[in-house]
């Protein structure tokens, strides 16, 4: 409990919130991080979900690239990738995009392809486009399994995002790698809170977009 | 008119789902494509609006070869009903209806209102309009089905197996319906089903298909009742069930139709209204199948 009460003290600080080092600064760069890198992962990801769940084809090869990149151990990424762009937040970033896709990609894939095919096909003979196909139908159908992989990718990078410090890219990491030099427990278990505290907002607040996303209809109604 | 010369369909997997089939279908009547599973009713159905491109051979409409048409504005020239609605489950009813019009560029406006009408037209109440299909009955869905398929006013309307997935007693009420909705359409109607009491029920022609995609026979239901060409076709239409020979005995003052087996299968009507060929031929009234 002396732990638990400490690291409480240590939170509320004063000196803490004061400056460009404050820890609203620290909260600021992580969530950066978190959503920075989920808009990226969903730009390369979400599309390429679309394709392969649209066209049935490569599925084989999503599910196995997806696989791989989960397998990929996020430290060794990290220090890989700053090897070569140097220290900054250029290498978190593109580590966190790379944990990002996989949830991203299996999600947006998974859903379109659990639309019924009979409505596709009904959306085709009726004379849509394929892209009418897809942005009337199968995207909006698809969406709360795509949202679903919105809110794990999230998780996955909020979770993550503190291995940034490890090479000087900021964030709350910082506070646990200096802590860590230090042996402070106190600041280490500190900061943990607050990055725990971080993933069960944006768990809440992405579990409700997920509900939100459910197309109207979709939802199983009372008759009358 | 809807012409088929000399077409067929081998799919990838090699099997000839259609082969050499020449048909002629006739316009502002119902043609039904009947036969058992796996004889290329649905294949033959979907080469007409392109959702199939047949192998080798030519498709035309009005003379015209789909092949040079653009599928997605040939499709939406033509109506089309499938098994179990295909009905947009995140869009309303109103909205699943005047989707055609919508893709066309009619305004939001007038599909909507066309959209009521149409509604009242295939039978469903107007405070149906704003339910989502999960909403609805099995029948009320085909219904919105219907109601889709001629939103954009086709002379063409394809119907794949639509009354195939509702119990026998809806099926009947559809099946009247859309002989009532024909009567005062008159839409080149091309349906597809396995049932052969529903293809003499509906169709004007009978196309009736083996195995392997080949027409066995084509007629008029009398026609065929009456002139099978060949064993394959009395088995299919039933001549050699007892329950479709029938006589007339009398019981109780009573005129009654009875089967081989002496089953009663009907009460024998009034002259005039037995003389009537098909419910499409009539002059108003409601049908009463």
């Amino acid at each position: 409990m002396n732990f638990l009460t400490d690291a409480i003290a240590w939170i509320s600080n004063p000196a803490l919130h004061e400056g460009a080092n404050s820890l609203t600064a620290r909260i600021g760069e992580h969530l950066g991080y978190t959503f920075g890198a989920v808009l990226i992962g969903a730009l390369i990801a979400i599309p390429l979900g679309i394709l392969v769940g649209h066209t049935r084809r490569g599925a084989g090869i999503a599910v196995t690239f997806t696989g791989g990149l989960r397998a990929l151990p996020s430290l060794g990424v990290l220090i890989l990738i700053a090897l070569s762009v140097g220290i900054g937040f250029q290498a978190p970033l593109a580590t966190f995009v790379i944990m990002a896709i996989p949830p991203l990609l299996s999600g947006t894939y998974a859903g379109i392809h659990a639309v019924n095919p009979a409505t596709v096909d009904a959306a085709r003979a009726m004379g849509m486009t394929p892209l009418q196909v897809i942005f009337q139908v199968e995207f909006p159908l698809a969406l709360p399994l795509v949202m679903a992989g919105v809110r794990s990718a999230i998780l996955q990078v909020v979770a993550t995002a503190t291995l940034a410090a490890y090479v000087s890219g900021g964030a709350l990491g910082v506070y646990i790698f200096s802590a860590l030099a230090r042996r402070d427990y106190t600041q280490m278990l500190a900061a943990s809170l607050i990055v725990i505290a971080l993933a069960f907002a944006l768990e809440g607040l992405f579990a409700l977009l997920q509900r939100l996303a459910r197309p109207h209809g979709t939802v199983v109604l009372p008759v009358k | 008119m809807i012409e088929f010369r000399s077409v067929s369909k081998r799919y990838e997997e090699g099997a000839l789902a259609v082969a050499e089939v020449n048909l002629a279908i006739a316009p502002r009547a119902v043609t039904v494509l009947v036969g058992p599973s796996g004889c290329g009713k649905t294949t033959l159905l979907r080469m007409i609006n392109r959702m199939v491109d047949p192998t080798s051979g030519q498709v035309l409409i009005d003379d015209v070869d789909v092949a040079t048409r653009n599928p997605v504005q040939l499709r939406r020239s033509i109506g089309y009903v499938m098994q179990n609605s295909g009905l947009m489950p995140h869009r309303t009813v109103l909205d699943n209806v005047t989707t055609v019009p919508i893709l066309q560029g009619v305004s939001r406006t007038q599909a909507r209102a066309r959209g009521m009408e149409l509604l009242a037209t295939v039978g469903l109440d107007a405070s149906l309009a704003k339910r989502y299909p999960g909403q609805l009955s099995g029948g009320q869905q085909q219904r919105v089905g219907v109601a889709r398929g001629l939103a954009a006013d086709p002379n063409i309307l394809l119907m794949d197996e639509p009354f195939g997935a509702v119990d026998p007693i809806v099926r009947r009420e559809l099946q009247t319906e859309l002989a009532r909705i024909q009567s005062e359409l008159a839409k080149t109607i091309v349906f597809v089903t396995h049932d052969i009491d529903e293809a003499f029920l509906l169709g004007d022609q009978v196309v009736i298909l083996r195995e392997g995609g080949h027409v066995a026979q084509m007629g008029t239901p009398t026609e065929l009742l009456a002139n099978p060409v060949d064993d394959f076709v009395a088995d299919f239409i039933g001549r050699g069930d007892e329950s479709k020979h029938l006589r007339i005995t009398e019981r109780n003052g009573t005129r009654l139709v009875v089967d081989q087996r002496g089953r009663v299968a009907g009460v024998l009507a009034a002259p005039e209204q037995a003389a009537e060929p098909h419910p499409s031929k009539r002059e108003g009234g409601a049908w009463t199948g």
